[in-house]
């Protein structure tokens, strides 16, 4: 008894001036001062680097609709391809040479993305599967960073040209400018067995922590203007306090914890917050709404999983960051947060059964 | 008063500013009025008329049937000229049972019933009765009998009557101008209710947005005394969602499955209670309503006092004509509005508006895939995950949906209105539970066949068994009678050598 | 390398002989796959599939010595059903009419002759000897095999009427199938020019031709 008879949709018949595409144009806004200021310290090749992903990652993407026989145009046109390539650029070291950036947003976009079969349906956040992909296969260029120009450290960035052959001539950085990060100053400082206070005292001062004038990629630098722009994105509405919140705070808890414990061995939270992934992963990574949960107490377990996997991993493990796979592994929990958070539903008790009677007929 | 908080909701635009101010006019009479059989939750009620009569208005035109069910009267005098199938604004297009009546201009009324002099003194039954005579039914849109609430509620414990007067939707503002214009009927009405239910407690809800409403009704409500409480809630869609609203007005939260008389409570809408009030104090049946004729497509967006079966393109004539081709025509509101597919069909009496919206005010896109951002989850009042029903319903997997709470979502439309992929979430849900509910038929008709097959099939070998019995009996009758001749013939030329 | 041949032996002997065991002390009673398919078909012992009954059914799909498409009160939904359950390839195009029917009786064309009523498995037409035949809608399932008893070719299948409570809406991203007649009707009759529904000209396909023996009726109708 098929009784379809009707072509319109049903109702509601009004909806919110809000779409996929303002989302992904409001997060790449947020972006901006920090993209424009690391442009500005570390000069062309860093330009070039991004230029590169961002091509690469549409190109793929293209390709991927079209196999996938999608209208290749309106989905490239709602710019997660180009958002997913952006944050993976940042995660770059900014002199990396241009193949790695290609190779990265192909396997993002590709293997990150495309192979779970779209936008909405990937598990693994897929910048961060690109990065850490990147960091095992090639560990040597993932490492090499730079310091940033200007404020007396080097006269001023490469030039075009310069910049060109660092990107595309394939001969490395020069040993002029390249300097460790600065938590992988710290890390190798305390193996050598200096106190953190030293160890981080030496590294880099304070103020160079916020403003972003430190050694590392896109995306630990200037740690200020990445969180001017996630608090546009929480005043946007785009994202929720949730998972930045409980990210940061979670770090910054357990680091001020440990610090007090042994301050010879942990640095400190301010330390622990500003160095590092940790904004940018608060604020645009951890926030990606496709791999994180739904629910506002699941997206609070997600980020304080986050924040403690990330700490863990800097503070005993062997690499300096371990946001990215933090990140990971609370996406392969995700779907877990999803299925033992959900809300209560109304008239009913936390466990689904309906809620009693009180008043008797 | 204390409001308790009701989480999620979303506030839309609510442009009632195109209609707010336009006093309530009457529709000028159509020459014929189209009226459905079925206007009301239940069963449709029988025609008590034929073709070719002439009735009075306010007369009794279908009778109703069963417990849950309404009569309908005629909306004016006239002569009966056809009882058969016409498309309603029911959106499947469906042709249902409708009389049409040919208005003859006289609108001569019909010897209504005696005013009840004293409700206050009269019984709970005698006001229920009155009630359902007079074919009340919930205006708000759901268009259940008042009658059959009523009786339910006086039957169990009711001590809060929750009068509704929120008016969520965008565009209708029919509630709002009765509520200015016609203060003291709904605050007798809401009276005679509360008398009825055995209600101590009476608060009016209304919501912020309606600030001339909430003053007429306040010094309305003064007028009789302190037992009303007008209370001013936050224009927050679906705050006039009935659950909701409870919850929100008396903290009480009604059990999943459960009515509000299950936890003391009676909902109504502030039209039903003039409604009541005309029914008892003047005898008059239900046979006409405040409509919003509105949107961006129209004219002169109205609020109209409509008899029941006039035509949509009557109300949107009345309200200047459209001044574009509308992109949508909608019986209702925006949200939970029901599309129009004519504009020759008859309007009845859950229909609170007519909207001609414009292109630019329903905001339609493609269905993109879901980006799991939890906009649908922290925007449902219910606290349900409508991605994930959406997504197992995608998939057929309809039970699965039901296990995590398809069947306590109240079709809002929160959840679609706030999705950044425009996925039609609201419509999956409709889709689910009807096809929910035709594998449940379509299995009982499985059942019954089986169960008709064996008997059948038992039947027609109990037959076979009692003709085989019969043959056999016969068989041994007529064998047992050729001995008993042979026995009798045997005492003649065939004698037995041990006989006699 | 003796260990290894030996101990790998005697595992599999082990192994072996567990699953020997099993089989004969875990085997399950019957054939559950049987019971299933029963399940799921109709139940009504019509005889539409050439078969006795829908047990006989269940054991032929069983075998293999019939196709998914045995059954045609149940349909294509049906077919697709069993082609799943038993792990089949199915083309649904293949299957012709996926509406569902049930009979309907002419009562110009009636004799009174019984024939129907005796065929009907689940007694889905009521009538008696020389008196009116009529079918229960919500009893019949559209089998067929009353439409070649009768002589006078008075009974055929009809698609089954709509009604709003079978109704619901349709599923998001398909297309349903073209509304009933009724409904193009009206819209040609009543719809007035100038007032269209937005930007989407009204020329819709006309409705299908309906298998009819008499003039179409609805469920509920008075007489």
């Amino acid at each position: 008894m098929t009784a379809e008879t009707i072509t319109e949709p049903s109702g509601p018949y009004a909806h919110a001036d809000w779409s996929v595409r303002q989302i992904m144009l409001r997060v790449m806004a947020a972006l901006v001062p920090a993209t424009v200021f690391n442009a500005w310290v570390f000069g062309w090749p860093a330009v070039f680097l991004f230029a590169v992903t961002v091509a690469a990652a549409l190109i793929a993407e293209a390709i991927c609709l079209w196999l996938a026989g999608r209208p290749v145009g309106a989905s490239l046109a709602d710019g997660s391809a180009a958002l997913t390539a952006w944050l993976l650029a940042f995660s770059l070291p900014p002199y990396a040479p241009w193949w790695i950036g290609m190779v990265g947003a192909v396997i993002a976009i590709v293997i990150g993305k495309h192979i779970f079969g779209g936008l909405g349906q990937n598990l693994f956040n897929p910048a961060m599967v690109a990065r850490v992909a990147l960091l095992i296969s090639f560990p040597v260029p993932m490492t090499l960073y730079v310091l940033p120009t200007g404020f007396g450290l080097l006269a001023a960035p490469p030039g075009f040209l310069d910049g060109l052959v660092i990107t595309f001539g394939g001969q490395g950085i020069p040993d002029a400018l390249s300097a460790a990060t600065a938590l992988s100053a710290v890390q190798t400082q305390l193996g050598l067995g200096q106190p953190a206070t030293v160890a981080v005292a030496s590294a880099v001062a304070p103020w160079r922590m916020a403003a972003g004038t430190m050694a590392g990629s896109l995306g630990e630098t200037s740690a200020l203007l990445l969180a001017a722009g996630g608090v546009y994105l929480l005043w946007a509405r785009v994202i929720t306090w949730h998972v930045p919140v409980a990210l940061a705070g979670s770090m910054a808890l357990l680091s001020g914890l440990a610090n007090a414990i042994d301050p010879a061995r942990f640095p400190g939270a301010d330390f622990t917050l500003l160095t590092g992934a940790t904004v940018l992963g608060a604020f645009f990574i951890a926030t990606d709404p496709v791999t994180s949960p739904v629910t506002r107490g699941g997206q609070l377990v997600f980020g304080a999983g986050c924040g403690l996997l990330s700490w863990v991993i800097r503070s005993f493990a062997g690499y300096p960051e371990g946001l990215a796979f933090a990140i990971l592994l609370m996406n392969a929990a995700t779907p877990l947060i999803d299925r033992g958070m959900r809300p209560r539903v109304h008239g009913r008790t936390r466990h689904g059964r309906p809620l009693t009677l009180e008043r008797l007929r | 008063m204390k409001l308790f908080r009701i989480r999620g909701g979303v506030d839309v635009a609510h442009r009632k500013e195109l209609s707010s101010e336009e006093p309530i006019m009457p529709l000028p009479l159509p020459s014929r009025l189209y009226v459905p059989l079925r206007q009301h939750g239940g069963a449709p009620a029988e025609p008590v008329v034929s073709v070719g009569d002439r009735v009075l208005k306010g007369q009794l035109l279908a009778a109703p049937q069963g417990s849950v069910s309404a009569p309908v009267h005629a909306p004016t005098s006239g002569e009966i000229l056809n009882i058969g199938r016409q498309i309603t604004a029911h959106p499947s297009a469906i042709p249902q049972p409708t009389i049409v009546l040919e208005s003859d201009g006289c609108e001569e009324w019909v010897d209504l019933p005696p005013p009840i002099r004293d409700p206050f003194a009269a019984s709970a039954a005698s006001l229920a009765t009155r009630v359902a005579d007079c074919g009340i039914v919930g205006l708000g849109g759901a268009a259940f009998p008042t009658a059959v609430k009523l009786d339910a509620a006086a039957r169990g414990t009711v001590d809060t009557l929750v009068i509704n007067g929120a008016e969520c939707e965008p565009y209708l503002t029919c509630d709002d101008r009765i509520m200015r214009e016609r203060a003291g009927e709904i605050i007798d009405g809401v009276r005679i209710m509360a008398h009825a239910l055995g209600a101590t407690r009476i608060v009016i809800a209304i919501e912020r947005n309606k600030p001339q409403a909430l003053d007429t009704m306040t010094r309305a409500a003064d007028t009789v005394g302190p037992e009303i409480l007008i209370v001013a809630i936050p224009a927050r869609y679906p705050m006039g969602s009935e659950r909701h609203l409870v919850l929100l007005v008396t903290g009480r939260e009604i059990p999943a499955r459960r009515l509000p008389a299950d936890v003391g409570v009676s909902v109504h809408n502030v039209a039903t209670a003039r409604a009541v009030h005309r029914a008892v104090r003047v005898g008059e049946p239900l046979i006409s309503r405040v409509m919003t004729v509105s949107g961006g497509a129209v004219r002169r967006p109205r609020n109209l006092e409509v008899p029941i079966g006039a035509l949509v393109c009557e109300l949107l004539d009345a309200a200047g004509g459209t001044t574009e081709a509308p992109a949508r025509l909608l019986a209702g509101g925006p949200m939970m509005g029901q599309p129009l597919h004519s504009l020759v069909v008859p309007v009845v009496k859950g229909t609170s508006g007519i909207l001609a919206l414009a292109a630019s005010e329903i905001r339609t896109a493609p269905e993109q895939g879901c980006i799991r951002c939890g906009t649908c989850v922290s925007v449902c009042p219910c606290g349900l995950v409508p991605m994930e029903m959406a997504a197992l319903i995608r998939h057929e997997k309809l039970e699965q949906a039901v296990a995590v709470g398809l069947h306590d979502c109240v079709a809002c439309g929160s959840c679609a209105y706030a999705c950044p992929s425009h996925i039609p979430l609201v419509q999956y849900f409709h889709y689910a539970k009807g096809r929910l509910k035709q594998l449940g038929h379509e299995q009982r008709r499985r059942d019954l066949a089986r169960r008709l097959a064996a008997s059948r099939a038992e039947r027609l070998e109990r037959i076979a068994r009692a003709k085989r019995e019969a043959v056999a009996a016969r068989k041994a009758a007529a064998a047992a009678k050729k001995v008993a001749e042979a026995q009798a013939h045997g005492d003649g030329p065939v004698g037995s050598a041990a006989g006699s | 390398m003796l260990t290894a041949i030996l101990s790998l032996t005697l595992l599999g002997a082990g192994f072996g002989l567990l699953l020997r065991l099993s089989a004969r002390w875990l085997a399950v009673e019957g054939n559950p796959l049987q019971t299933e398919l029963e399940a799921l078909l109709p139940g009504s012992q019509c005889g539409q599939c050439g078969l006795a009954g829908c047990r006989q059914a269940a054991e032929a799909l069983i075998e293999g010595t019939v196709p998914v498409t045995v059954c045609p009160p149940g349909g294509r939904a049906l077919a697709q059903t069993l082609a799943e359950t038993l792990g089949v390839p199915f083309d649904p195009a293949a299957v012709a009419d996926p509406e569902p029917r049930i009979a309907m009786i002419n009562e110009a064309a009636c004799l009174g002759c019984m024939r129907c009523i005796q065929k009907c498995s689940i007694d889905a037409i009521v009538g008696a000897n020389k008196q009116m035949h009529t079918v229960l809608n919500e009893v019949c399932n559209g089998c067929g095999s009353c439409v070649a008893e009768c002589p006078t070719g008075g009974i055929a299948l009809v698609a089954v009427p709509q009604s709003v409570e079978t109704w619901h809406w349709h599923k998001p991203g398909r297309t349903p199938p073209p509304p009933p007649a009724d409904f193009w009707h009206w819209r040609r009759l009543r719809f007035r020019p100038g007032h269209t529904l937005g930007n989407r000209p009204i020329n819709h396909p006309p409705p299908p031709a309906l298998l009819r023996a008499q003039p179409q009726t609805h469920a509920g109708d008075r007489p």
